[in-house]
């Protein structure tokens, strides 16, 4: 069924290598320790991709043998007490993490992480805010433009998706939604149906900013039409009613794509996508334009035509195909993982990626990375003079005592820095390096700090590039990020 | 800007008026400086008029003002402060709000206050935010030519950042053609899914109904009649007639259109109910037996060409035609694999007269012991494992004693401890030998002795535990029994046709009964079915005199209450009596 079969089928077993860093464990574990809901919420791939990579049959503990590089870094695990992820730290938690492997593994100064992939599930991608403008206004973070995302965000031409990036469906818990499914002969009564917010009151009390309107326009239109099943409460039985319904919409939230895409297709419920320019997940594989229905934001008040207005051979066809379990398996990401699920097809659309182009080594003592680039906040490990001291938020801000003999280094080392040090221990059954706290011993100290140096150099300069840069241009800084970040504590 | 060097000008010349009107107070000359001040007046006015008439293009008209300083001619002081002041409050609106965002927002945004009402807005962005295509510098040589096109496609799509309009139609009501559409895709979208995901092969249903030549035999036969002829399947039925196939029985199903077997039955339909039951039951194997054997399907009876033979492959119900049957009955047995069994609601009452005027305390008694068995025969089962463990039976014991000999009003029509109706079984457990597919807990068909009482379908078996439970365990009543039965002594019509004429016809204007009083419509069901309205009207042949006393007593209660005396009537008045229970 579909052209697309072939593709969602394909193993990617033996077709490439994928090495994954070790990191300390504050950039992945501690953080979802610190606060489980991550592994509920719909950007919780970044940790299920993690913990598929880690037993799974493309990784290679032999980086000299690796295709790809893989980052186990979790940057949108930092909820609010309401559950909403705020990336503030994102960046400087990314900066500091590529910091680190960039001095510790040769490989990612060989290309400057090109042969490198970050999973970035946030709203708008590695651009870490949660508001499409500021998103806009910071870009990429420069120090991953050369580095494969794999996003949720997807929109044609938009700063926040790179060429190469790969889209991936948002993370729905697949055991709910397998809990909740009904036999497939229960009558679909339901014409169109859709559960959400029309307003976000909170964050934009004007309206007009969230979904650009078109919820609001959904809302407005058709609050009273009988054949719109449309409200704000989620029931208990939301995923059965989805299954008892013909269309499903899946309109724009601050960001093009929302967690409706995976359940409508999952429960067989044609997805009417009211997001323009929208990349959608796997669009290589997945035939999206045959499975679900178009609308754009502009035509939301004709819904009812263009809906009423398809031949029903059209809605039968897509939902013959929508029925096919290839495209609901490559929308999921189930624990444990299964043939042709949405790991594998991130792991297909890597290797479809190889071989690298020769063009991406990067000739010796060649930099084409800016580290000095982007918001000053973001390079800063601290803002002097803001009230933030302390060593309470190891990525926002570190102590900073007198001059270089005591820095911390920037990977965000201060925390434990004085009684104990990272050493890089050699193990014998393992291909790779591994991390361990020791004790530190006068020998030690010295071997770590000839090791940092290197590293204290760095930041140092970035610190005066920084500084000179803020003094600059103090009033456009993106420097309130920092303090929300530290607000938000 | 023009307006501001103009309003410098007036500035000016309001301080040269000012000046003069100080040194006109100095002269002191009150008769000339009320014709001055006058004048003034209406300098100033003008003044401010056409300065007014310079602003109101940005700013809103300020009228309270102008009403101050054509009020306020008497000082020309207090003018001078109030139009500085006013001036000043304008200038200090303008600089303090210049570059505010509210400012911004109501001077550059038409109509934008108002949001919600506005229809088809059209859009009104902020900031048209250019993408800026971040260059990756991975590619080492670009083509001149896909870069360019790059580009364009970049220039064409622009991300909009910023405020949208709210679209919203100004006719939001749903057009009714459309509303239709959306129902038709609804109802093609719930056909495909019973096609997809329903029955993969939907089996024949072969419906065995057991009849007679009766009064009420078109009644009860033409109502199954029509539920057969709605079943979405294929079906066979099978109709037995006690004493012989007659053509009375014939016309009536000839009417269905289905495909029908018409068998007779050599033997009479005995009178006792008892003795129904099981003539009834042999009936119903007669018909089995017309599935298991070598069946002769004749499609041309009537020459008796034997057309082709075959066994009859399906699910074999069990249709009486006191049965009424929800559709969905014939969805759930198609999910029968060998021998199933539903619910059946027992409609029961006895006709018994003396019930009908039993005392209130009395029929209580009664539905506190009934209430302890649910009118209702069929499988009970485990509600989590849906495994049978038992069944409902129909309690008989109240009507026991009571004989079913309808020589008088008592004709109690009773059902079967366990009604066949409530069964279905594949008819390949009829026909198959043991060693092919047949489960071993059937006893085989063919060896099956008719006389040694088989009751129920269960004797079909060697295990009944194997029955399977159909309709959600059981839980759902998906088909009913109401047996109603004319008396032997009542008249109708034969075949249902009034032929010949009445015998008797009087003229409307004297009704025969003068106590009957105009009665609503609604009543007359319990009437005659004849329309009052003609000019017929029956009158009774003969009467009981016996029967009188019971009809007053009742007639105390309604006086619309036809006479049950009345023969034609009887049976409808049995139902009225009843009505008149439930109404106490």
């Amino acid at each position: 069924m579909g052209s697309a079969g072939d593709v969602l089928e394909d193993n990617p077993v033996g077709r490439l290598k994928v090495y994954v860093y070790e990191l300390p464990s504050k950039y992945n574990k501690k953080l979802l320790q610190k606060d489980p809901r991550c592994l509920t919420h719909m950007f919780a791939a970044e940790i299920f991709m993690h913990r598929f990579l880690l037993s799974s049959p493309v990784r290679t503990r032999n980086p000299d043998e690796a295709d790809w590089f893989y980052t186990p870094i979790y940057p949108t695990c930092d909820l609010t007490p309401t559950g909403l992820p705020l990336p503030f730290k994102s960046p400087r938690m990314m900066r500091s993490a590529i910091q680190l492997i960039s001095s510790n593994w040769p490989y990612w100064n060989r290309t400057e992480g090109a042969d490198h992939f970050f999973v970035v599930p946030h709203d708008f991608g590695a651009c870490f805010h949660y508001q499409e403008e500021k998103a806009i206004e910071r870009g990429i973070l420069p120090l991953l433009q050369r580095a494969t995302l794999v996003q949720t965000f997807g929109q044609r031409n938009h700063v926040c998706l790179d060429e190469g990036s790969i889209t991936i469906p948002p993370f729905a818990p697949p055991q709910k939604m397998q809990a909740h499914l009904i036999p497939q002969d229960v009558p679909r009564s339901i014409f169109v149906y859709f559960r959400g917010l029309f307003y976000d009151v909170n964050n934009d009390p004007e309206g007009g900013y969230y979904a650009r309107g078109a919820r609001a326009a959904v809302w407005e239109n058709f609050k009273n039409n009988p054949l719109f099943d449309i409200s704000t409460d989620h029931p208990t039985t939301y995923y059965e009613d989805m299954q008892r319904s013909i269309f499903c919409l899946c309109p724009l939230g601050w960001a093009p794509w929302s967690p409706r895409l995976v359940e409508a297709v999952v429960f067989g419920c044609i997805p009417v996508i009211i997001a323009d320019d929208i990349v959608l997940p796997f669009a290589d594989a997945i035939p999206w334009e045959e499975i679900g229905v178009f609308v754009g934001e502009k035509d939301v008040p004709e819904l009812d035509t263009i809906l009423t207005s398809i031949p029903t051979e059209v809605i039968l066809r897509k939902q013959r195909l929508l029925a096919n379990p290839s495209m609901k398996r490559a929308m999921l990401f189930p624990q444990p993982a299964q043939p042709g699920d949405a790991f594998h097809q991130i792991l297909n659309g890597l290797a479809r990626k190889l071989p690298h182009d020769r063009s991406i080594y990067l000739k010796a003592g060649e930099k084409v990375l800016n580290w000095t680039a982007g918001p000053v906040g973001d390079l800063k490990p601290c803002l002097q003079g803001n009230g933030l001291i302390g060593d309470r938020d190891s990525f926002g801000c570190h102590l900073r005592r007198e001059g270089e003999r005591e820095a911390a280094m920037g990977g965000g080392m201060g925390a434990f820095w004085g009684t104990r040090v990272m050493e890089i221990v050699k193990k014998h059954d393992s291909g790779g390096l591994l991390w361990k706290r020791i004790k530190l011993t006068p020998t030690r100290k010295a071997n770590a700090k000839t090791r940092l140096r290197r590293v204290w150099q760095n930041e140092a300069v970035l610190r005066a590039c920084a500084e000179a840069d803020a003094s600059n241009s103090p009033g456009v800084s993106n420097t309130e990020s920092c303090t929300s970040a530290g607000k938000n504590e | 800007m023009v307006w501001w060097e103009q309003e410098r000008k007036a500035i000016i010349e309001l301080i040269k008026l000012i000046k003069e009107g100080k040194e006109l107070k100095r002269e002191g000359g009150r008769k000339k400086k009320k014709k001055r001040s006058t004048k003034e007046d209406m300098k100033l006015s003008a003044l401010h008029q056409s300065y007014l008439n310079r602003r109101n293009n940005s700013f809103r008209s300020p009228a309270a003002l102008d009403s101050s300083v054509d009020g306020s001619g008497k000082s020309l002081a207090a003018v001078f402060w109030l139009v500085l002041h006013c001036l000043c409050c304008l200038i200090s609106l303008v600089l303090g709000f210049r570059f505010s965002r509210l400012v911004f927002f109501f001077l550059f945004s038409t109509s934008s206050t108002n949001l919600y009402s506005a229809p088809f807005r059209p859009d009104l962005p902020l900031k048209h935010l250019d993408v800026r295509t971040i260059g990756r510098n991975l590619d080492p040589s670009p083509v001149i030519g896909a870069n360019s096109t790059a580009t364009a496609a970049t220039k064409s799509s622009r991300v909009v950042v910023g405020r949208h309009g709210i679209r919203i139609r100004p006719w939001p009501h749903p057009n009714p053609a459309e509303v239709m559409k959306a129902h038709q895709i609804i109802e093609r979208v719930q056909k495909e899914q019973k096609t997809v995901f329903g029955m993969k092969s939907s089996r024949t249903v072969i419906a065995v109904t057991p009849t007679y030549v009766r009064t009420f035999q078109a009644l009860h036969l033409t109502g199954v009649m029509h539920s057969l002829m709605l079943v979405p399947y294929d079906l066979v039925w099978i109709v037995v007639e006690a004493g012989g196939a007659t053509n009375e029985t014939g016309s009536i199903i000839a009417k269905s259109g289905l495909r029908t077997i018409h068998v007779g039955f050599n033997q009479r339909m005995p009178n006792t109910w008892e003795d129904r039951g099981k003539l009834e039951v042999l009936m119903r194997l007669q018909a089995l037996r017309q599935v298991s054997k070598n069946y002769l399907f004749c499609l041309l009876e009537i020459s008796g060409i034997v057309v082709r033979e075959e066994k009859l492959d399906g699910i074999v119900m069990f249709a009486d035609d006191s049965n009424m049957h929800s559709m969905e009955l014939f969805d759930e047995i198609q999910r029968v694999k060998w021998f199933g069994a539903v619910s059946v609601g027992i409609l029961a009452h006895s006709g018994n007269a003396e019930e009908m005027v039993m005392s209130i305390e009395k029929r209580k008694e009664m539905e506190e012991e009934e209430s302890s068995s649910i009118p209702v025969q069929g499988p009970a089962c485990n509600s989590t494992t849906g495994e049978l463990i038992g069944w409902h039976v129909f309690n008989t014991l109240p009507y026991a004693g009571k004989s079913a000999v309808y020589i008088d009003d008592v004709a109690a029509v009773l059902p079967q401890k366990l009604e066949w109706s409530g069964f279905v079984l594949n008819s390949r457990l009829l026909w198959e030998e043991e060693g092919e597919s047949r489960p071993e807990w059937v006893k085989e068909f063919g060896s099956l002795n008719e006389n040694e009482g088989v009751e129920s379908p269960l004797s079909l078996l060697n295990d009944p535990s194997m029955v399977e439970p159909l309709g959600t365990c059981g839980r759902q009543v998906l088909l009913w029994w109401l047996r109603v039965e004319a008396r032997a002594d009542s008249k109708f019509p034969s075949g249902w046709i009034i032929d010949p004429p009445l015998e008797i016809t009087v003229a409307a204007k004297r009704t025969p009964w003068p106590e009957f009083l105009p009665e609503p419509p609604t009543k007359k069901r319990d009437q005659m079915p004849l329309p009052r309205g003609n000019n017929v009207v029956v009158i009774p042949k003969q009467q009981h005199p016996g029967k009188i006393r019971k009809p007053k007593r009742r007639s105390k209660r309604n006086k619309h209450e036809p006479k049950p005396t009345d023969t034609t009537l009887l049976v409808s008045s049995s139902s009225s009596s009843k009505q008149h229970q439930e109404r106490n």
